[in-house]
C-alpha cells in the first residue's frame, strides 16, 4: 500500500537521506532501524508531509503523495506519532481524542451553535469512539485528567490511541518504546500486534529496541548515514554482515 | 535630462533616509539575532534619543556655544548615553524577567513598554511637535539654474558619512572585540555559550546598549532632517526600520544596512512619483510581501522547522 | 557580596537619573520661532531624585526585599484555595452572569444620560474585546491590526447609509459580514506566518486601511470623516423629535408619551447590550465546539495538530474571521452611536487598548475580559486627572502583567468536556 522510491532529502549542503526505498504491504509491520542520526526520522517527516523531499517518489495506494501538505496526508489515512511525545498538554485525555476526530465531524458552525440533533449524535459518536480506545489502551479511568499530568508510558499510549481514533490505514510510530520500562514495552508489543491483527492497520516502526523490532516486524529496513544498508526479514537482518559491521563498528 | 535629475534627487533623498533606517534596524536585527524577540520599544528609544539631542542642542545654545562640531558631538554623546541607558533599563525591567516564556509574552511586554515610553515623553514634553534646528545648511547643486536642480545638502552628506562610520565601527567591533565574538557565539546557541562560561546576560545587555546608541545617532539626524519631532514619531520610524531589518533578513547586520537603503529609496520614489501620502502604504506593503514570499529576507539564513 | 550589591545599586540609581532627568527635568518650550529650554518644577526634580534613591535602596536590599515578598503569598488567604469543582463553577458563573444581565437591562432607567452613553461605549469595547479574545486568547494569534475590522464595520454602515440610505438593521449584519470577509481575505495569506511576524503584518494591515480611509477623500471624506449616520429604529419608529424618513413614525408619538432625547440613548444602550450578550454566548458555545478545541489544539502544539489532519490555515482563519465578524458588529454600533466617524477613531492605539483589555482580563477568560473592559473604559471617565496618565498606566500594566501574571487577573479556566462513566 505504501511504496517509497529513491527518497532523498537535502538540507543545504547536507544530504540527510539518500536514495532510500521501502515498501509496506497491507497487514504488515515494517521497521526502519539504524544508528542515531541515520535519517530515520527525516524519512518519516517526508512520508508524513512535514518535509517536501528533494528527490524520489512516495506512493500511497498507488497515488503520488510526496509534497502533499501534512494535514492532507493524515486525512488519506497515514497518521504518525512523534519521537518526543506531542500531546495537547492542557487538554484532558478525552479531549485529545476528540480533537483528532475533528475532521470526521461536520464542521458546520450553525448546526453546532444550534445544537441540532444531528450535531449531538455526532458528538456522542466521537465520545463513544474515544472511550472505546481509552479502554483499549487502559486509560479510561484517567479520561478527565489533563494529558500533561500523565506518566510517560501513559502519554505514549495516549498518543497511539489518538492516532487510532482517526481510523488510519497506516500507522507510523517513531520510537514508541523509548523511555518505557520492560513491562510497558511488552504491553506495547502486544498492542502493536493487535492493531495489525484486530484492526487491520499496517505499521511502520522506527525503533532502537532490537528485541521489540525482531519480535514483531514482518520486514526490516536498515539505514546508515542516510543510505539504505539492507532490508529483509528479521532473520536475514540478524545475519547480515554489513548490518553487524555498522552496528558493532560504532559500538 | 530633467527627468534624470529628478530621479537622482529622489535617489539621494532615499539613500539619506534609508541610511538612518539602517541605523535603527541594527537594533532590531541584533536583538532578534540573539534572543529571537521583536523589541517593539526600539522606535521609542530612538525617539528619546532625538529628544535628548534636541535638549542638548537647545541647552548649548542657551549657554552661548555656537561652534558646530562641539554642538554636534555633545548632542550625539548625550543622546547616545541616555538612549543606551534606556535600552539597558528596558531590557532589565521588561524583557529579562519574561525571557524564555511563550513567544507572545515578551512581545506583549514590549508593546506595553512602547506605549509607556511614548506617554512618558508625551507627559514630560507635551504632545505637540517641536521644531528641530537644521544646524548644517547649504549644499551642492547640479543642473542649470532655470530648470530642475538636483541638490545634495551638506546635511545629507554628513548623515551618509556618519552612518558609514558607525557601520564600519560596528562591523569591526563584532568581528574583532571579545564582546563581539561573544555576541556571535550567543546568537548561535545561547545555552551552549552559557555553558562555556560566557555571561550571556551581559552580552544581551550589550546588544541592547549598542542598538540603542545607534538608534540615538539616527534620532539626532532624522530630527534635523525632518525639522521637527513629536512623541509619536518613533513609532512609525520603528516600524519602518523593522521592515528594513526583515527585508534584509532579520538577524543579519549587513542585511539591515541593505534593507534600510532599499526601503528608503522605495519610499522616496513613491513620494516623488506617486504621492507622499502613500509612502507608508508602500513600505508596509513591502513588509507584508517579503514576509509572505521570502520570510528569511534578502541575506537571512533559511530556517528548518524542527519536528 | 555586599560590595557587589553596592556597586550594582549605585549603577542602577545613576541609570535612573540618566533616563529620567534629561527628559523630565528640562522642558522644551516653543517661543516664537525659537525653542527655549526651561527647568522643570522643583517638585518634578525632587521626585526624580527620590526615584533614584528608591531604586538605590531597592537594589541594595534586593535580596532581603525579595525574600520578604516570597513569604507574602503565604499570607494571602486565597492562595491555597482549591479550584472549585467544574459543575459547581459553571452553575455559579451562569447565576452571576444572569444577575448582571438582568441588572444591566433595568439600570439605564435610573441613571443619567451621560452614564448610559458611557455604558454603551463600554459594551462596544466588551464586544471588541470578546472578539479579539477569540483571536489572541483562544487561538493564540497576536493581531495588532484588529481595529481595522472595527473600521470596516463602522465605514460599511456610514457609506451604505450615505449613498444608499441603508438603515441600521440592514447595515448591522452587512457590516459584520463584510468585516468577516476582510478578515478572511487578509488572513488567508498571512496566517501561515510565525506568531511575532503575524503581529507585525496585522499591524501593517491596520495602518494601511487607516491610511487608505484617510486618503480616499472622494469616497470616505478623508480626515473629515462621514457624518449624519442615522440612528437605529424600533419597528419603523424613529427616536428623533421629527420623523426623517417617509413611512416611519416617531417613537414618542406612537406611544403617546412626551419626547425625550433619553429614549434614543437608552434604546442604543439596549441594542448594544443585546449584541454584547449574543457575542458572549456565541463565543462561549464556540469554545466547546470542535472548532474551539481545534483552536486550542493548534495553540498547544501546532505540529501535532497538523499530523492529525487539522489544516493550520483553516483553523486559524476561522478564529481570525470570527474575531473580525464581532469587530464589524461593534463598528456598526459605534457608527450609529456617534453619528459621525473619521479615521481618527481607528488608530493603532485603539488596537493596543483592546489588546490591553484582553491581556489584563486574562487571555481566554470571558468574565475577566468583560471586567477589564469595564475598568479600562470607565476609570479614565471617573477620575479625570487620571485620564492624562491612562495610556502610561496601560503600558506599565501590560509589562507588569506579563512579568508577574501572564495568565491575567482572572485566568481562563476552560470548561472541559467530561467523559461520564458508562453503565
Amino acid at each position: 500500500m505504501l511504496d517509497v522510491q529513491n527518497l532523498s532529502m537535502r538540507f543545504g549542503g547536507l544530504l540527510a537521506v539518500d536514495q532510500v526505498s521501502l515498501d509496506v504491504q497491507e497487514h504488515e509491520i515494517v521497521s526502519i532501524i539504524g544508528p542515531n542520526g541515520a535519517g530515520k526520522t527525516t524519512v518519516f517527516n517526508c512520508m508524513s508531509g512535514f518535509y517536501k523531499p528533494t528527490g524520489g517518489k512516495i506512493l500511497f495506494e498507488g497515488k503520488e503523495i510526496q509534497g502533499t501538505p501534512d494535514y492532507k496526508i493524515s486525512r488519506l489515512g497515514m497518521v504518525r506519532t512523534f519521537q518526543h511525545v506531542r500531546l495537547f498538554n492542557s487538554m484532558t485525555v478525552v479531549e485529545n481524542l476528540l480533537v483528532a476526530q475533528h475532521r470526521h465531524l461536520n464542521n458546520n458552525l450553525i448546526s453546532g451553535l444550534l445544537k441540532t440533533p444531528n450535531y449531538r449524535t455526532r458528538e456522542k459518536k466521537s465520545l463513544d469512539r474515544a472511550s472505546y480506545w481509552l479502554e483499549r489502551v487502559g486509560l479510561l479511568e484517567l479520561a478527565n485528567v489533563e494529558a500533561g499530568n500523565l506518566a510517560y508510558g501513559q502519554q505514549r499510549r495516549l498518543e497511539i490511541a489518538r492516532c487510532m481514533v482517526t481510523e488510519p490505514k497506516l500507522l507510523m510510530l517513531d520510537e514508541p518504546a523509548a523511555g518505557l520500562n520492560p513491562s510497558e514495552t511488552r504491553d506495547l508489543n502486544q498492542l502493536i500486534v493487535s492493531l495489525k491483527e484486530d484492526y487491520n492497520v499496517s505499521v511502520v516502526l522506527i525503533e532502537h529496541d532490537m528485541s521489540l523490532v525482531m519480535d514483531i516486524s514482518d520486514r526490516i529496513n536498515v539505514i546508515n548515514q542516510g543510505r539504505p544498508l539492507a532490508s529483509g526479514t528479521p532473520d536475514e537482518i540478524r545475519n547480515n554482515d554489513d548490518v553487524i559491521k555498522a552496528y558493532l563498528g560504532e559500538a | 535630462m530633467q527627468d534624470l535629475l529628478y530621479f537622482f534627487q529622489q535617489l539621494i533623498n532615499g539613500l539619506t533616509i534609508g541610511s538612518t533606517y539602517a541605523l535603527i534596524a541594527i537594533g532590531y536585527t541584533m536583538v532578534y539575532g540573539i534572543i529571537g524577540m521583536i523589541n517593539f520599544a526600539h522606535g521609542e528609544i530612538y525617539m528619546i534619543g532625538a529628544y535628548t539631542a534636541l535638549i542638548a542642542i537647545t541647552g548649548l545654545a542657551a549657554l552661548g556655544i555656537a561652534w558646530l562640531p562641539v554642538i554636534l558631538i555633545v548632542a550625539l554623546v548625550c543622546a547616545m548615553i541616555v538612549s543606551s541607558s534606556m535600552g539597558w533599563a528596558v531590557e532589565r525591567v521588561a524583557y529579562r524577567p519574561v525571557r524564555g516564556r511563550h513567544r507572545l509574552i515578551p512581545l506583549i511586554s514590549a508593546i506595553g513598554m512602547s506605549i509607556f515610553l511614548q506617554n512618558y515623553v508625551h507627559l514630560a514634553q507635551g504632545s505637540r511637535n517641536i521644531g528641530f534646528p537644521a544646524l548644517i545648511e547649504g549644499g551642492f547643486r547640479f543642473g542649470s539654474a532655470d530648470s530642475f536642480q538636483t541638490s545634495i545638502s551638506y546635511m545629507q552628506i554628513t548623515i551618509f558619512i556618519t552612518t558609514l562610520v558607525c557601520m564600519t565601527l560596528l562591523s569591526l567591533f563584532i568581528s574583532r572585540s571579545r564582546i563581539g565574538r561573544a555576541c556571535r557565539a550567543v546568537s548561535q546557541d545561547l545555552g551552549m555559550a552559557n555553558l562555556l562560561g560566557i555571561d550571556t546576560n551581559r552580552i544581551i545587555s550589550a546588544t541592547f546598549i549598542i542598538g540603542a546608541a545607534l538608534a540615538a545617532v539616527a534620532g539626532l539626524f532624522l530630527g534635523m532632517y525632518y525639522g521637527s519631532i513629536d512623541p509619536l514619531f518613533g513609532f512609525i520610524a520603528g516600524l519602518k526600520a523593522f521592515t528594513a531589518a526583515v527585508l534584509g533578513g532579520i538577524g543579519s547586520i549587513p542585511g539591515a544596512m541593505l534593507g534600510g537603503l532599499i526601503l528608503g529609496v522605495a519610499e522616496s520614489m513613491t513620494s516623488g512619483y506617486l504621492s507622499g501620502e502613500y509612502k507608508d502604504v508602500v513600505s508596509f506593503g513591502l513588509l507584508i510581501l517579503i514576509l509572505l514570499f521570502k520570510p528569511t529576507g534578502l541575506l537571512g539564513k533559511p530556517e528548518v522547522e524542527k519536528i | 557580596m555586599a560590595a557587589h550589591n553596592l556597586k550594582h545599586a549605585l549603577f542602577c540609581a545613576i541609570v535612573t537619573l540618566v533616563i529620567a532627568y534629561p527628559i523630565l527635568g528640562f522642558n522644551l518650550v516653543a517661543s516664537g520661532t525659537d525653542i527655549i529650554l526651561e527647568g522643570a518644577k522643583t517638585r518634578t526634580v525632587i521626585l526624580v531624585l527620590l526615584a533614584a534613591v528608591a531604586v538605590f535602596l531597592f537594589q541594595l536590599f534586593r535580596d532581603n526585599v525579595m525574600a520578604l515578598l516570597g513569604k507574602a503569598p503565604a499570607l494571602n488567604p486565597l492562595a491555597n484555595r482549591q479550584p472549585m469543582e467544574q459543575g459547581k463553577r459553571l452553575k455559579l458563573e451562569s447565576i452571576v452572569l444572569t444577575l448582571i444581565i438582568v441588572g444591566a437591562l433595568f439600570w439605564p432607567f435610573f441613571v443619567s444620560r451621560g452614564a448610559v452613553d458611557l455604558a454603551t461605549l463600554v459594551l462596544i469595547y466588551i464586544m471588541l474585546a470578546l472578539g479579539l479574545n477569540v483571536v489572541v486568547g483562544l487561538a493564540g494569534l497576536l493581531d495588532l491590526g484588529y481595529v481595522a475590522f472595527y473600521a470596516v464595520g463602522a465605514y460599511t454602515f456610514a457609506l451604505l447609509s450615505q449613498y444608499y440610505g441603508f438603515s441600521f438593521w440592514l447595515a448591522l449584519p452587512l457590516g459584520a459580514l463584510l468585516a468577516a470577509l476582510f478578515g478572511l481575505v487578509l488572513g488567508f495569506p498571512v496566517l501561515r506566518l510565525r506568531g511575532d511576524y503575524l503581529a507585525i503584518v496585522t499591524l501593517g494591515f491596520g495602518e494601511i486601511i487607516r491610511i487608505l480611509l484617510n486618503n480616499m477623500t472622494s469616497l470616505t471624506g478623508g480626515p473629515n470623516g462621514i457624518g449624519g449616520i442615522p440612528d437605529p429604529t424600533l419597528f419603523g419608529m424613529e427616536f428623533g423629535r421629527r420623523v426623517k424618513e417617509e413611512g416611519n413614525t416617531s417613537f414618542h408619538e406612537t406611544l403617546g408619551i412626551a419626547y425625550s432625547s433619553e429614549h434614543k440613548v437608552i434604546f442604543l444602550y439596549l441594542i448594544a447590550l443585546v449584541l454584547a450578550v449574543i457575542t458572549a454566548l456565541v463565543i462561549r458555545r464556540l469554545m466547546r465546539m470542535p472548532v474551539g478545541r481545534a483552536w486550542e489544539a493548534l495553540r498547544e502544539d501546532e505540529i501535532a495538530a497538523r499530523s492529525l489532519g487539522l489544516s493550520r490555515t483553516a483553523v486559524k482563519l476561522s478564529a481570525f474571521t470570527i474575531g473580525a465578524f464581532f469587530a464589524g458588529f461593534a463598528g456598526t454600533v459605534f457608527a450609529s452611536k456617534q453619528g459621525f466617524i473619521s479615521p481618527e477613531s481607528f488608530v493603532f492605539l485603539e488596537s493596543a487598548i483592546i489588546l490591553a483589555i484582553v491581556v489584563l482580563g486574562g487571555m481566554g477568560s470571558q468574565i475577566g475580559v468583560i471586567l477589564a473592559a469595564i475598568a479600562v473604559t470607565t476609570l479614565p471617565e471617573l477620575a479625570r486627572e487620571f485620564s492624562e496618565y491612562r495610556m502610561l498606566i496601560f503600558g506599565a500594566a501590560m509589562v507588569l502583567m506579563m512579568v508577574w501574571r501572564p495568565q491575567g487577573l482572572l485566568p481562563m479556566r476552560r470548561t472541559h468536556i467530561e467523559l461520564k462513566a458508562q453503565e
